[in-house]
């Protein structure tokens, strides 16, 4: 068994099973609540909003717990749209966000009123910063949405220079960091950013929970309405449990990122990288997820997912390697999947220039905080046998 | 001896959920594949009709949980856009009336899907339908009132050897008292009729919304106009209802004349036909039809007829029934048996 599908899940981190258990076994409270009961759960809460805000360089206040990264993101471009004039309701983003920004921005052009604007990528996925810079209406383009590595090809995109632009037309940045927030790390304050989105279990939480962090002073509509929770950002009943887990792995992992786990995971990217090269010369690597084997330094460019691999094996169909990789026991991801779960050709890689035939080849590897060496071994020799099944048809064999 | 890796086509239903049991049961090493076979959001909205719904992938995934089986969607949307959508619009606007379904089994449900079975390192293709595949032979399915062996006849030896067919001994009550037995989520799902694709039924509508209206005549075999059509793509041979004619006794459409936008209609004993003619005529032992007597069936649920087998030209035959039928239209199945074994068959070409 391999778990090669970080991206898309990461397990549960033992530091976070550890804070999250206690808070379901004792007696239920509420952390609103106004006794002995009540004030330890509120507590939990309050640690975790300081774990989540020391990972993001945010001061805890800013920090607004959400049941995830879509929420989130969906409370960034709906709030800031509702708080904005009609008039002044221009959005802006990159070709490569995620669904969970496009689509509530797709909402925001629909049925508020608002204007989108894609600012197109170059052949790695990477933002085109004149480009965005031409779509930018001072006065009117409410906010700039630039996530801080791509989902699917792990290439870091120029978020600082994009708040810098953003700032000067008068609005404020996204960036969505539900990838990005454990390695290779986001800098709120060092970045200028106004909103970043994040979500627990992509850093080894638990689902279901997630934050949007807000920079103080940022106008903001709340979605979601009652008790007034989340200083009225956003209603709801704080799950305590949940919440001590984001902020046991949001602790884990700026341990990790000070202790170099760039480039332990780079190293590993490498190795699964040169394996699979071997197997099928002809692959291509989608994207810049960083430079190969030097995760420690500081590149030129901005620092893409060290554990990300995204390639293409021209030929094959992406979906057939799935089954055949799941018949071993290897797990990782192709595109992106549509309601029914059929394999459909990613936004991303299609923004990059790939036909979508091109993008129905493409899988994505992405290991994590417990990947291992044999993992990486594992998904190398089912990767060749499931190559050697798909052969080319009519080769002689 | 190890257990044969086989690949079940799920379509949500019943049918299919119990062959994929019957396969875990049998010892096979089984996966399940849904066919998302729709690519707009509407299609996706219908709830339990036809075979492509998001319902029916949901249903088709918790019977593989059930069953404790790998579970895979694949995207076929295109091919089954262009290999069946198409050509079923394009047939009728050629003035045939198609069938889907067998055209569905050629190019994408099991013909296509058996070569993507088999590049995957499987051993069989399995599915649903009420046919039996012994000795590399297609036979009929054990329950008359379900037999599916009339859309499976274009099927070759090859193909034949690679498929199986766990309810081909079953009928459709013991199939549902097993998937019961089971516990299968759609042991009492209701059947699905009509095309997939056409999920309210409503053929003339589906075409008239593709083609646009075409207004025309309706005349009858000497050429009067009787009255008006808004399409000719509307009719199907030996229809009866919709002509808008006045006639002291029943008018059938006769023929289709796309071309010249006409429908010609007649009296019943105008429809009655003595040979039709098939094309991309095929035999399931894969060497071609062979002269003389078989039976044939001309309508997925219509009465056999005795027949003599003609073959000519490049895949092509005639066949001399004994006696008459109600016509049938050019797009059809003639499918040949002896007994209980399919022999083969084509695509009605013409009749008369």
């Amino acid at each position: 068994m391999a778990y090669l599908d970080y991206a898309a899940s990461a397990p549960l981190r033992a530091e976070a099973l550890a804070a999250m258990l206690p808070l379901l076994e004792r007696p239920a409270a509420n952390p609103s609540s106004q006794h002995g009961q009540g004030r330890a759960a509120r507590a939990a809460v309050e640690t975790a909003r300081e774990q989540v805000a020391a990972l993001v360089g945010a001061a805890p206040a800013e920090v607004v717990f959400t049941s995830g990264g879509t929420e989130a993101d969906n409370l960034a471009v709906k709030g800031t749209i509702l708080a904005r004039p009609r008039d002044a309701r221009g959005l802006v983003c990159s070709a490569v966000e995620h669904h969970a920004v496009l689509d509530p921005a797709a909402w925001a052009e629909a049925d508020a009123g608002a204007r989108v604007d894609l600012a197109a990528v170059d052949g790695v996925g990477r933002v085109e910063l004149d480009r965005l810079a031409g779509l930018l209406e001072p006065g009117r383009t409410a906010l700039v949405a630039v996530m801080a590595a791509n989902n699917e090809v792990g290439t870091g995109q120029p978020v600082a220079a994009a708040a810098e632009l953003a700032h000067a037309a008068g609005a404020v940045l996204l960036c969505d960091a539900v990838q990005a927030a454990g390695l290779p790390g986001v800098d709120m304050a060092g970045d200028g950013i106004d909103l970043l989105a994040l979500a627990a279990h992509k850093l080894g939480g638990p689902t279901g929970v997630g934050a949007l962090v807000v920079r103080s002073g940022t106008t903001l509509r709340p979605l979601l309405h009652g008790g007034g929770q989340e200083r009225g950002l956003r209603s709801g009943t704080l799950p305590a449990a949940a919440l001590a887990g984001f902020g046991a792995a949001a602790a884990a992992a700026l341990a990790e990122r000070a202790a170099g786990a760039s480039a332990t995971l780079a190293a590993l990217r490498d190795r699964l990288l040169g394996g699979l090269r071997t197997l099928a010369p002809d692959l291509e690597v989608n994207g810049d997820p960083g430079p190969l084997g030097s995760g420690a330094s500081r590149p030129a460019a901005p620092a893409g997912l060290p554990g990300l691999l995204s390639v293409r094996f021209p030929g094959r169909r992406a979906e057939d390697l799935l089954l055949l990789l799941d018949r071993h026991g290897v797990a990782c991801s192709a595109g992106s999947a549509c309601a029914s779960g059929a394999v459909t050709p990613s936004h991303v890689l299609v923004a990059m220039g790939a036909a979508p035939a091109e993008a129905r080849e493409t899988v994505r590897f992405s290991l994590g905080h417990a990947s291992t060496q044999a993992e990486v071994d594992a998904a190398v020799a089912a990767a060749g046998q499931a190559l050697e099944v798909l052969a080319p048809q009519g080769t002689p064999t | 001896m190890t257990r044969p890796r086989v690949l079940v086509a799920m379509s949500g239903g019943v049918d299919s959920s119990v062959a994929a049991a019957l396969g875990v049961e049998a010892g096979w090493d089984v996966t399940g594949v849904h066919l998302k076979l729709a690519d707009t959001p509407s299609h996706l909205q219908v709830q339990g009709k036809g075979c492509c719904t998001l319902a029916d992938a949901e249903d088709a995934r918790r019977v593989a949980d059930t069953l404790g089986i790998p579970f895979y969607v694949w995207d076929m949307a295109e091919e089954f856009r262009r290999a069946v959508v198409d050509d079923f619009a394009a047939e009728y606007a050629s003035g045939r009336t198609p069938n889907p379904c067998a055209r569905c089994n050629q190019r994408v449900k099991v013909v296509g899907l058996q070569a993507r079975a088999r590049a995957l390192g499987f051993d069989a293709l399995a599915t649903g339908h009420y046919a039996r595949v012994e000795g590399g032979r297609l036979y009929r399915g054990a329950d008359p009132a379900k037999d599916q062996s009339y859309v499976l006849y274009m099927l070759g030896r090859a193909q034949l050897e690679r498929l199986r067919l766990p309810l081909g001994r079953l009928t459709k009550v013991e199939v549902r008292a097993t998937a019961a037995r089971l516990g299968l989520r759609t042991a009492a799902k209701p059947e699905s009729f009509d095309v997939c694709f056409v999920p309210d039924g409503d053929t003339a509508g589906w075409l008239e919304r593709r083609f646009g209206p075409s207004p025309g005549e309706v005349v009858d075999t000497a050429g009067r106009v009787l009255g008006a059509h808004r399409g000719a793509y509307r009719y199907t041979v030996g229809q009866r209802r919709g002509l808008g004619v006045a006639a002291p006794t029943p008018r059938y459409v006769l023929r289709v004349e796309p071309a010249a936008g006409r429908v010609v209609v007649g009296e019943r004993a105008e429809l009655e036909i003595r040979t039709v003619e098939l094309e991309q005529a095929t035999a399931t032992d894969g060497r071609g039809l062979r002269p003389g007597p078989a039976r044939v069936r001309l309508r997925a649920h219509g009465r056999e007829v005795p027949c003599q087998v003609v073959p000519f030209g490049v895949a092509r035959a005639r066949l001399d029934l004994d006696e008459p039928v109600d016509a049938v239209a050019p797009g059809q199945a003639g499918v040949l048996y002896d007994g209980d074994l399919v022999l083969g068959g084509g695509t009605v070409t013409a009749a008369g």
